[in-house]
């Protein structure tokens, strides 16, 4: 059953994918199965994040990018992810509207995610949706991550180049020497570079990039200012001009120790995110329906006990457990 | 740990650009816990159907008040259909007269709703009639 739709969707089936993404959205246990079978066809895509603050125009440069990869053949998936409402659990993914004249194209997939209470500015279900377009042959994959502030730094765990997009009038320099996303960029846009403020940003940002001794594996972010959308033409050719900027980078990723530093820190992340999946939430899971969560939480309400001594008392039970199960099968 | 949600898209097909409706629709269902894709204006119904195909909504929820209901809403439900998605349910909303209600409900919507229809309402019935699928 699980392989079955893993080969449908290695054959380019979308309902088949978009569902399985759904799933693990919805965090059904059989949904990880059929990422078993998805694993193996995975690492052929150039998998791209764009980030920055809201508004800043990630959908729009990701549509104009999705224009540009197909006019080179290339198929492409995007995953865009938008909040999801701390009090109500309800979200508004709209990011589609920027990219909705590739609908009719079948070599095009756009899927909406909702974080669901993620904090780094994507979905916890956003490592596997990407295996699932890999697998689907995608030769590109545009993450797009939500509107993001300073600290939202998830995308580099998962993408190979990460574009970093900034509007004027966000503040001074002292803004672009904080730590966080300011230090994630692969290739920083400065986008509404027609407004006021752009050349001063651009400035400001070469003088940064410029104090910093050391860039790892050598490559220095480029910078690339993108005018006005309405006039097409040389908003395309800002478009072309970071689209080979985005490949550069791909290729001195490849000629470099780089590419496999950043697939090692993907996998840490799968490592660690399996972990979650099946040894945490299964124990929380347990412990929630037993009633015993609450329970926990009133003893330390009263002082009867700290998180640390209940843990442990937890581990010790859970160890003796785990041991006597594995006598019985002997 | 498990959790069900509904997906619905908010579209709005053909050449009318009121899309206040829609929006505040949009908004409602967001807050009723929803999780909802919303695709702008002038959209074809081929548009819709895909987004609605790649998004896995459970249902599609069309805003027309330019009088082309007759063509659009029944165009998404067929397209659906034929790319094997007829679990979608499709509603529709706007200035429908009710002598149309009839064709439309014919050609598979489940539901019309018309100025002055309450939000509540409108969630209610959504609540009501569509379960997130697995």
């Amino acid at each position: 059953m699980e392989k079955e739709k893993a080969k449908k969707i290695r054959e380019g089936d979308v309902r088949t994918a978009t569902r399985l993404i759904r799933n693990l959205e919805d965090c059904i246990p059989e949904a990880k199965q059929t990422v078993k079978h998805i694993f193996p066809y995975t690492g052929k895509a150039h998998i791209i994040g764009l980030t920055g603050s809201p508004g800043a125009g990630k959908s729009t440069l990701t549509d104009a990018l999705i224009t540009s990869y197909r006019g080179k053949n290339k198929t492409v998936g995007v995953l865009a992810v938008d909040p999801t409402s701390p009090f109500t659990g309800g979200a508004i993914l709209g990011d589609r509207i920027r990219m909705q004249k590739h609908a009719e194209d079948p070599e095009v997939f756009v899927r909406s995610l909702a974080t669901r209470g993620a904090l780094g500015g994507l979905s916890n279900a956003v490592g596997d949706a990407i295996h699932i377009l890999d697998a689907m042959g995608k030769d590109i994959i545009l993450v797009e991550t939500v509107g993001t502030g300073q600290q939202e730094v998830e995308v580099i765990n998962h993408a190979h180049t990460v574009i970093v997009v900034l509007v004027p009038g966000m503040g001074d320099e002292i803004q672009l020497m904080k730590a966080g996303i300011m230090e994630i960029a692969d290739i920083f846009v400065i986008n509404k570079a027609d407004r006021d403020g752009a050349q001063q940003l651009h400035a400001l940002l070469e003088t940064m990039l410029n104090m910093a001794h050391d860039f790892p594996g050598g490559w220095r972010p480029p910078v690339i200012m993108v005018e006005n959308i309405f006039d097409q033409v040389p908003f395309r050719a800002k478009i072309a001009e970071l689209a080979g900027k985005i490949n550069e980078h791909y290729g001195h990723l490849k000629d470099s120790q780089l590419l496999v530093d950043r697939l090692r820190r993907k996998m840490m992340v799968e490592i660690k995110e399996a972990l979650r999946t099946l040894i945490l939430e299964p124990i929380l899971r347990e412990l929630t329906e037993s009633g015993e969560f609450e329970h926990m939480i009133e003893k330390l309400i009263s002082k009867e006990s700290d998180p640390y001594t209940l843990i442990e008392e937890l581990v010790k039970r859970l160890k003796k457990d785990i041991r006597s199960r594995s006598s019985q099968n002997k | 740990m498990t959790q069900r949600k509904i997906r619905v898209m908010v579209a709005k097909p053909g050449l009318d650009g009121h899309d206040r409706g829609a929006k505040i629709l949009a908004r409602c269902f967001r807050e009723a816990g929803f999780e909802v894709i919303y695709t702008g204006c002038h959209q074809s119904p081929e548009q819709i159907a895909t987004a609605a195909i790649q998004e896995d909504v459970d249902m599609v929820g069309l805003s027309c008040l330019s009088g082309a209901h007759r063509y659009l809403f029944p165009k998404v439900a067929e397209l659906l259909k034929e790319q094997g998605a007829n679990d979608v349910i499709v509603i529709g909303g706007g200035i429908i007269p009710d002598e149309d209600f009839k064709m439309l409900y014919n050609a598979g919507l489940k539901a019309i709703f018309t100025p002055g229809t309450p939000l509540t309402e409108i969630v209610e019935w959504v609540k009501n009639h569509v379960a997130p699928r697995s």
